[in-house]
């Protein structure tokens, strides 16, 4: 059977390489290399995977430990004894003073830049509906663009248009931090927190505020309306939605060092209300390394998949050596059950 | 035709065309017989009248017309006897032989005599010496029914005699007696359509051959029925004639030769051929590939559509149960056509487990089919399993790296984009059989396509995660998350993969091992052993 269908093949004439490769394609004889996983290649493959993410997750590691950082939660703290009880009375009203004083102890070293961040918690700046409202071409734009239905209810007030309209700009975080160390007011630097796509792209040079939290509800912080949006880059950091519901967004930056021992004091305004939905704010000092802030995760991660994988080829290590299977005996085949029987037991 | 003859004439010459007939069916010829006789005029014009009233009848034409018939049909003088033979096609009994040792059971339904038909059996060695033959030649049903009984009994005694305890249906080999089910059409009438199809049903089972003679063209629609309606087992029938259209018809499978007599089977059929002999490729060489390549993709395409829902799922855990999307959705509707279509389709048109020669040689290779070694509802639910697993871990590990960080939800959606895309293509690689340039080209291809759509997509200023992927290739952990999630998806399924390949392998593996490894008995050119299966024990 094969012979005849060989010699018919043989018969066709090939004229050029383009007929010879499409005559292959057809009769999917393209020439190919089959891998077949050998035990010596996939405990090969399990050690090399463990030699490399060992050392890689302890560098993660080392990378994290070094980063300091500095953790804060000031919410409950800044609250007076008095309001402890009521907190949320406490932060809408507008006539209690809400300035608090906090001190940082500097546990090591801390090179510039150091970061400034608030970390909020239990906040789902991802939620589909706050994610959506906001208008894009109203922040470019200006007053040039009516249909702002997106932004709703956030979008007009007292018949006036609001710029910039939606949710996520009338929850703008506005508790400010004043640094100070021994005598001197640390430079905390406020420019360039934002990604400069952002700037130039996405927010425009010449559209100012209106009508801005002029409402009767204050959902967080006004803006100066002599700024351009491109220049308001709380506005911009803010704007840029959460993944996760506990994030971090950039304050600003220090460009000094701090020395192990030194002692910050902080002059919170606690102006930012997430008592009424069991939200934490906290104020965070960090430096940064090529992975980040400090995360242990990622090199735990790694550490424990090279671990894993030095333990999977030690177990195909052992399994080989006690019961190895020689390869292509064919007499292991289904087909031939009884002889496969009469092999196991010699 | 003797009934018709005129006895009168010499018995001698009738004995002797009966027994030159007999001799002739025994050599497998088809034979015929001619007779005549003469007509006055006016007889004939008396049976043409009747003939012409009965032919326009409306009631009960047929009836009418075979009295008629009848009529004038008698008397008739032996002019002679010929015998024809219709030649067995080239190849004709290696290919019985291939399919009976792939596990495919042969039957033969045919309309010729019973002695053409048992001679054409020995030919094509679909029955040898050594078979017991069960004849069943009955006229009325009782006596079909009680040859039926006799024959299973017949057939239980011998089975348990020879002491097999395990033996799939029919199973030819090992020293157990071979049956052989010889049955006619006029039983047949009788069997069909009754309460006596399970007890043929029964028999059949039995016997490692079956071959019913003079066979009606919808009698063998009937036969095809009776087993399709009794087992899961898929039917294939193959013929040349208009006679064999109905049965073509009734199988799962039909398949048409198109030859001398005409092409009424390959109109009616699923697949035409030249030759019967080419039945055996089409069954163990193409159909073992379609089989694989059909079961894979299968199981490969519930898991990349399930992996990459079910990152979007858990991260609506996190979203207060609002149903955010982090992936952009450009990307999650070019996932499907543009990310990872490609690699599919090639994989599912080129890949092959082996090759053409090897199953050619090794037909038991064609069993992995019947034992639903590529698709089966405990292989679906691991492959659920795994996606579980793999879902898990393209979500949670960049989560858990990004908790409490500046990240925004462009971005980590662009790092589970990447990671899932290459993730799936990678899963695909690791099960990929053989390699070839194309193969290659889809697979690297499409990754790097993704990169390119997503760097674009994140260039477009009016979309929302302007330019998030470029703010986050900066970082050096979104390559470590990368890395880490590829690695901790697939190293489950490697490993799994990997012990079952090694310990407990199927016979494609150890196929697949000895064409790479180059076993000297594998690679040999194909011999055509015409041993019966039992001397396989003496290698």
């Amino acid at each position: 059977m094969d012979v005849e269908v060989s010699r018919g093949a043989q018969s066709i004439p090939r004229h050029s390489k383009e007929h010879k490769a499409c005559y292959q394609f057809t009769q999917q004889s393209l020439p190919a290399c089959k891998p077949v996983l050998t035990p010596a290649w996939v405990i090969t493959t399990f050690l090399l995977m463990g030699v490399i993410f060992i050392p890689l997750g302890l560098i993660t590691l080392h990378a994290s430990e070094n980063v300091v950082e500095i953790v804060d939660q000031y919410d409950t703290e800044c609250v007076p004894e008095a309001f402890r009880s009521n907190k949320v009375a406490y932060i809408k009203d507008k006539l209690i003073p809400k300035n608090c004083s906090r001190y940082l102890k500097v546990y090591k070293h801390m090179k510039a830049p150091i970061n400034i961040y608030y970390q909020l918690d239990n906040y789902y700046q991802n939620h589909r509906r706050y994610v959506k409202s906001k208008n894009d071409r109203q922040l470019l734009h200006g007053f040039g663009y009516n249909d702002t239905s997106s932004c709703k209810p956030e979008e007009s007030n007292n018949g006036l248009p609001i710029v910039p309209c939606g949710l996520i700009a009338w929850s703008l975080f506005n508790d400010t931090y004043t640094l100070i160390r021994g005598r001197s007011e640390l430079q905390v630097n406020r420019k360039n927190i934002a990604w400069k796509s952002d700037r130039d792209h996405k927010f425009g040079k010449h559209v100012y505020p209106f009508n801005f939290q002029n409402g009767t509800f204050v959902g967080g912080g006004k803006l100066d309306p002599r700024i351009p949006l491109s220049d308001q880059e709380d506005l911009i950091v803010w704007m840029q939605t959460a993944a996760l519901p506990s994030f971090r967004k950039l304050y600003g930056r220090i460009e000094e060092d701090l020395n192990a021992d030194d002692v910050v004091v902080v002059n919170v305004t606690n102006n930012y209300n997430t008592y009424s939905f069991g939200g934490k704010k906290k104020l965070i000092l960090s430096t940064t390394s090529w992975l980040g802030g400090k995360n242990n995760f990622l090199g735990l991660a790694c550490t424990s998949v090279g671990s894993s994988s030095i333990f999977i080829s030690m177990v195909f290590l052992l399994l080989h050596m006690k019961s190895p299977r020689p390869y292509r005996e064919t007499s292991y085949l289904y087909g031939w059950k009884q002889e496969r029987h009469v092999q196991l037991k010699r | 035709m003797f009934s018709v003859t005129d006895k009168r004439l010499n018995l001698n010459i009738i004995h002797a065309t009966e027994a030159h007939i007999h001799a002739y069916s025994s050599l497998g010829l088809r034979t015929l017989v001619v007779g005549m006789r003469e007509l006055s005029a006016s007889e004939f014009e008396q049976w043409h009248s009747s003939f012409e009233a009965a032919s326009t009848a409306l009631i009960g034409r047929a009836a009418l017309l075979r009295k008629v018939a009848g009529n004038i049909e008698n008397n008739l003088i032996i002019l002679g006897a010929s015998g024809i033979e219709d030649k067995l096609q080239l190849g004709v009994p290696e290919a019985i032989d291939s399919l009976r040792t792939a596990g495919v059971q042969v039957w033969v339904l045919t309309g010729d005599k019973q002695e053409t038909a048992i001679s054409i059996g020995y030919s094509s060695k679909l029955l040898t010496r050594t078979m017991t033959q069960i004849l069943i030649n009955s006229s009325s049903k009782e006596s079909c029914r009680r040859s039926l009984e006799d024959a299973i009994l017949m057939s239980k005694k011998l089975t348990t005699v020879s002491g097999d305890a395990h033996t799939t249906r029919g199973s030819s080999g090992d020293g157990i007696t071979q049956l052989a089910l010889i049955i006619d059409g006029t039983s047949l009438v009788y069997v069909l359509d009754s309460e006596l199809e399970d007890k043929l049903f029964e028999l059949a089972n039995k016997c490692s051959v079956v071959l019913c003679c003079r066979v009606a063209p919808l009698q063998k629609a009937g036969i095809v029925a009776l087993v399709k309606n009794r087992t899961a087992d898929m039917t294939l029938a193959i013929g040349d004639g208009a006679n064999d259209v109905s049965m073509i018809q009734m199988a799962d499978v039909g398949v048409g030769i198109s030859g001398q007599e005409g092409r009424q089977a390959v109109m009616a059929s699923d697949f035409a051929m030249g030759q019967f002999r080419f039945l055996v490729p089409l069954l163990l060489v193409h159909g073992h590939w379609n089989y694989q390549r059909m079961g894979y993709m299968i199981l490969y395409n519930f898991y990349r559509n399930a992996v990459f829902v079910l990152i979007l799922f858990w991260y609506v855990l996190f979203t207060c149960f609002t149903l955010t999307t982090a992936i952009t959705e450009w990307s999650s509707m070019l996932y499907s056509i543009i990310y990872t279509a490609l690699p599919t389709i090639v994989v599912g048109v080129l890949d092959k487990d082996l090759s053409r020669m090897t199953l050619l040689s090794y037909p038991q290779l064609y069993g992995a089919g019947h034992r639903q070694e590529c698709y089966s509802t405990k292989l679906f639910w691991l492959t659920m399993v795994d996606t579980l697993w793999q879902s898990l871990a393209v979500f949670f590990i960049p989560l858990f790296a990004y908790w409490r960080s500046t990240i925004d939800t462009s971005s980590i959606g662009d790092l589970w984009t990447l990671s899932v895309v290459i993730l799936v293509n990678i899963h695909l690689a690791m099960d990929i059989i053989r390699w070839n340039w194309i193969t290659h080209a889809a697979i690297w291809g499409s990754v790097i396509a993704t990169w390119i759509c997503v760097i674009v997509i994140d260039a477009i200023p009016s979309l929302v995660g302007y330019w998030a992927i470029f703010e986050i290739m900066k970082t050096g952990r979104f390559w470590l998350c990368l890395l880490v999630i590829i690695i901790a998806a697939v190293t489950p399924r490697f490993s799994i993969k990997f012990l079952y390949q090694y310990y407990s392998p199927c016979d494609v593996q150890i196929a697949r091992e000895a064409e790479k490894f180059g076993n000297p008995t594998m690679s040999s050119p194909v011999q055509i052993e015409m041993n019966p299966v039992m001397d396989r024990q003496r290698r």
